[in-house]
């Protein structure tokens, strides 16, 4: 009851947020708009299929999910600073009524907006089918890791710092190596075998294999961004946790 | 009835010691002004008497509940209003309220009402609708005290109240401190000495960590030999009139 309440107060916090509206859901739009554009301009024989709708939507559902770190941390932050938290600590709320209380407002963020990512997709040749159900699962399932991010970031630092790393770096980083912006298997090397190493890669293939079909090959991917959810989250919490008891971190 | 009994409670942060020994005794319904200079350890009491912090020895117990092994019960009879405007800033002023009587158990009808009466009474009934990021410093202010009252607290903790508030907001917002006096226990701290000769029942002076004096207004004054409770407190608090 009382984490609903919270996970109510948080969702309307940020979308009464313009900016946070237009990057929660324009931005993967105007992203698949202008990369399809470039698809259609990019001859056959480039062989360059990473624009191709199939690659690009489940693609930038992953990438729009990255802005639920930025979310969630600015959310954390402000609210630790603000002595809004404060308040709540001397509630009855217990700890997971917090971490759940900012996690599933970023999960249903994140359903909303890769379904209309996905759905979007249509206009732009994407089979629509039952598939997407999958894609827009395994996108909520690969988007938590993000969302432990900006909590465990949120927990750490204030809210300019937090735009900083969740904001300008992570979604850099995670645009580079998730193969949605760059084409990986061209670059090969030490740079590929990075990408296949770290969790932006992996949850952009899971949610491309939900969205075929072939969930044969998903397993690989799933591990390696689930390992790195549990570790994140683990520190989320420890860190969280340590600041509702006035430990220093 | 004592509705808060301290013993011997001391916080640590390495060697700096923030509350050295306090023993304190307040009974239910009264307001208690808990008075020292920056860094006396006025801050740090009242976190660990509301559970933020643990103590580092000695324990407290708020209506029978000790802050070490039942924090979470205390949590449900308290309330505090921080030192700064802890609001939530994209939500309403009734929406805030409502939050806060949700999160204290109180099912939404019951909140609603209870949202609509505390408004009444803080003047706030007609900015009900409007953004918290949107009031007033003043009007913020009396929301984030009207948030800490609408759980119905037999405790409430007030750390420096009308901080940064004009002199009308705070002469309302004393009248509506008066108002709960007898019906809730107030802890207050706050460095205007006209605000504790207003409201308070009884004063307590804290310097460097350890409480130096308990007394009523009058008997601080005489016992310094002064006329204000101003100068009682700068000699008390070891500074030169």
């Amino acid at each position: 009851m009382r984490m609903f309440l919270f996970a109510k107060r948080n969702i309307k916090e940020i979308l009464r947020d313009p900016i946070n509206l237009f990057f929660s859901i324009g931005f993967p739009l105007v992203l698949l708009v202008l990369l399809s554009i470039i698809n259609s301009s990019i001859p056959p024989e480039a062989k360059n299929t990473m624009f191709q709708i199939k690659n690009l939507a489940p693609g930038l559902a992953m990438f729009g999910s990255v802005f639920m770190a930025l979310f969630a941390g600015m959310l954390l932050s402000k609210d630790r600073t603000s002595s809004f938290l404060m308040r709540l600590f001397t509630s009855p709320m217990t700890a997971a009524d917090f971490i759940l209380g900012y996690t599933l407002p970023m999960v249903v963020m994140t359903i909303i907006q890769a379904a209309i990512t996905l759905l979007a997709g249509g206009a732009f040749g994407l089979d629509i089918n039952i598939n997407i159900i999958f894609a827009i699962i395994m996108t909520a399932l690969t988007s938590l890791f993000f969302v432990g991010t900006g909590l465990f970031f949120g927990s750490l630092l204030n809210d300019k710092a937090v735009g900083g790393v969740c904001g300008a770096l992570l979604t850099n980083i995670a645009g580079w190596l998730s193969g949605v912006f760059i084409p990986i298997d061209l670059i090969g090397g030490a740079f590929k075998a990075i990408t296949h190493i770290l969790p932006f890669y992996n949850s952009a293939e899971a949610i491309r294999i939900s969205l075929s079909g072939n969930f044969s090959y998903i397993l690989p991917h799933l591990i390696v961004v689930t390992v790195y959810t549990i570790v994140i989250f683990t520190l989320a919490i420890i860190a969280f946790n340590r600041k509702m008891n006035g430990e220093k971190i | 009835m004592n509705a808060v009994i301290i013993k011997e409670l001391t916080k640590k942060y390495g060697n700096i010691v923030a509350v050295n020994n306090l023993n304190l005794t307040i009974e239910q319904g009264e307001l208690f002004a808990l008075l020292g200079v920056n860094g006396a350890g006025k801050t740090t009491t009242i976190k660990m008497l509301s559970c933020l912090i643990k103590p580092t020895s000695g324990d407290a117990f708020l209506l029978g509940e000790s802050i070490i092994s039942n924090p979470h019960s205390i949590n449900e009879k308290t309330n505090i209003s921080p030192q700064e405007t802890a609001v939530a800033a994209n939500l309403s002023v009734l929406e805030n309220l409502e939050l806060i009587a949700g999160i204290y158990g109180q099912n939404s009808k019951t909140a609603n009402k209870n949202a609509h009466e505390i408004a009444q009474k803080f003047g706030l009934k007609n900015e009900l609708n409007k953004k918290a990021k949107n009031l007033s410093g003043g009007m913020q202010r009396r929301l984030s005290i009207a948030m800490a009252l609408i759980s119905e607290p037999q405790i409430l903790f007030l750390d420096e109240p009308t901080l940064g508030l004009d002199v009308l907001a705070r002469r309302e917002l004393w009248a509506s401190i008066k108002s709960l006096k007898g019906k809730v226990t107030i802890i207050l701290t706050t460095h205007y000495m006209d605000e504790v000769e207003n409201l308070s029942d009884r004063v307590g002076i804290m310097a460097n960590g350890q409480l130096t004096t308990v007394g009523t207004v009058t008997e601080l004054t005489m016992q310094t030999n002064t006329a204000k409770l101003e100068d009682a407190f700068i000699v008390l608090s070891g500074g030169v009139l």
